[in-house]
């Protein structure tokens, strides 16, 4: 999966993609060194939380009645943003077979830091009612660090907001470091995805 | 030299209220929308809040120098056009750098920021910034013909290329503004207005479900802040001058306001009432009725308000 000058292979590349892609590793990035500025900035975070519009599993159908007149979770920061590259959390809407999963590592992986995973649903804990099936992961902590898990089948949008306000303490406390848990413990996330991935037609890291 | 410190210190000032006034406005219209659904909405400080969420993430990848550059043209064609027209009339300190032909240059960086966003799109290598950029630069040149004639009907009104000319031809009196003595010219002007805000049914660039915010979609992180900061900066100077060619420009703060808003509020109900044209619909709109219009507007500088 390396090579000598710890860059990634890209085995999963034709060659004539090779040239198209970065294959440079991650770094981890540290918070501020002044305290009160990083507190300043995790206050932000939590309060403007932008939510990846990717509908994983059938959890997502619950993400449509927050933005709406009843839950109205736009006061609380909470907006929809269309691409990774500029969203922060991403809501992993219950199961995720193994062709969503790839798509889930692109996406996460384009996302820039900080960036939360809140896991929505039984499934991404252990499988839920898909522990047996062959096509679907069980549990999601393994492939993407997950910040706050959302239990139930389904839970309903107001346990979706709890866990809003769950993940925006955890925020502010400052112990929301999934971005950094990931590249650090990178070549152990890899080695899962890449046992449940047999396909892997894409970069090692999709910056 | 001490002219100039002061010039530009003022200068910042502007900046800095037209900044702060361009973000409280935006909030103010989704607030606005948020109670007409219902809705709590958002806390006004929410731009301010996303915009330094946006500077302080940690990570920020680059495609190219020229993706450096987009976002930096940008806001260089926000702060250029703001930096020539002056905002409040008759008062030293918010009358900018303007000069004898400061309309002409005004023009041209309102054109400015979206060639330099072309460059830096196109480097992002998303489709979707390709194909919003191709329906900007059309929409773009379609709305200046309409625009452009609206300005070239004022100019021929006040024998003037000079914006604080236009406004001091305009004072005495509200009849005395261009939208009551040549209300061809401004319909022609607030027509192009609508495509120049991006609302709908002119939001073809960013046209959400269709291709998702456009040309920034791959921009992040300090850039999307620059590009935030932009947006309010920019919808600013647009407005004041606005206000400064067809009704009568400001003499204080609180007139700024209330004409800003008031001409601001045009596009968002004309938004919030209609759906999105298709590229080419948009397009073949503004060189239709506006144009028509626009022309209207020179000969009735010409023929009627002239003799």
């Amino acid at each position: 999966m390396k090579n000598e000058d710890n860059t990634f292979a890209n085995n999963g590349l034709l060659p004539e993609e090779m040239d198209l892609f970065c294959n440079a590793r991650p770094v981890p990035y540290e918070p501020y060194s002044i305290e009160v500025v990083e507190k300043f900035f995790n206050w932000m975070r939590a309060n403007s939380l932008w939510i990846m519009a990717f509908g994983t599993g059938c959890g997502a159908i619950e993400l449509n009645p927050l933005m709406t007149s009843r839950f109205d979770a736009n006061r609380y920061g909470i907006q929809v943003r269309p691409t990774p590259r500029q969203s922060s959390v991403f809501v992993i809407g219950g199961y995720s077979s193994v062709k969503t999963l790839k798509r889930i590592i692109r996406s996460y992986e384009q996302m820039q830091g900080p960036k939360f995973v809140l896991a929505l649903g039984i499934c991404t804990i252990n499988g839920g009612m898909y522990w047996d099936s062959y096509n679907t992961i069980k549990r999601l902590d393994h492939y993407i660090p997950v910040d706050v898990y959302i239990t139930g089948c389904m839970p309903r949008p107001e346990a979706l907001l709890s866990g809003f306000f769950e993940l925006k303490r955890k925020i502010k406390a400052g112990e929301c470091d999934g971005a950094n848990r990931y590249v650090k413990n990178l070549d152990w996330y890899k080695d899962n995805q890449k046992r449940v991935i047999k396909k892997w037609d894409m970069p090692d890291y999709n910056w | 030299m001490e002219y100039w410190i002061t010039k530009i210190a003022y200068y910042l000032l502007t900046v800095s209220i037209v900044m702060v006034y361009g973000l409280l406005l935006s909030a103010v219209i989704a607030k606005t929308m948020a109670r007409v659904q219902g809705r709590v909405g958002i806390p006004l400080y929410q731009p301010f809040i996303d915009i330094m969420k946006n500077f302080g993430n940690r990570t920020a990848i680059s495609h190219g120098i020229m993706f450096y550059l987009g976002p930096v043209f940008r806001l260089a064609g926000g702060l250029g056009t703001l930096a020539f027209i002056p905002v409040i009339y008759g008062s030293e300190m918010f009358s900018n750098f303007h000069f004898a032909g400061d309309i002409l240059l005004v023009m041209y960086f309102i054109f400015f920021g979206q060639l330099g966003m072309a460059l830096g799109a196109g480097e992002g290598g998303h489709p979707y910034s390709a194909i919003g950029i191709a329906r900007g630069l059309a929409q773009m040149t379609s709305y200046e013909v309409p625009f452009a004639l609206a300005v070239i009907a004022v100019v021929v009104q006040y024998d003037t290329a000079s914006i604080s000319q236009i406004v001091a031809a305009q004072q005495g009196g509200f009849m005395n503004w261009t939208v009551f003595t040549n209300p061809f010219a401004v319909a022609a002007a607030m027509l192009a207005f609508l495509g120049m805000t991006g609302y709908a049914p002119f939001d073809v660039v960013m046209a959400p479900n269709e291709i998702p915010i456009g040309p920034a979609t791959e921009f992040h992180s300090s850039y999307l802040s620059l590009m935030q900061i932009n947006r309010a900066i920019f919808a600013g100077a647009k407005l004041v001058l606005f206000m400064n060619l067809f009704f009568g420009g400001a003499g204080n703060l609180i007139e700024l306001v209330a004409k800003t808003w008031a001409i601001y509020m045009i596009p968002v109900i004309v938004g919030v009432a209609f759906p999105r044209f298709r590229v080419e619909q948009s397009v073949r709109f503004f060189l239709k009725i506006p144009t028509l219009i626009g022309v209207l507007a020179i000969f009735y500088v010409q023929y009627i308000v002239l003799k």
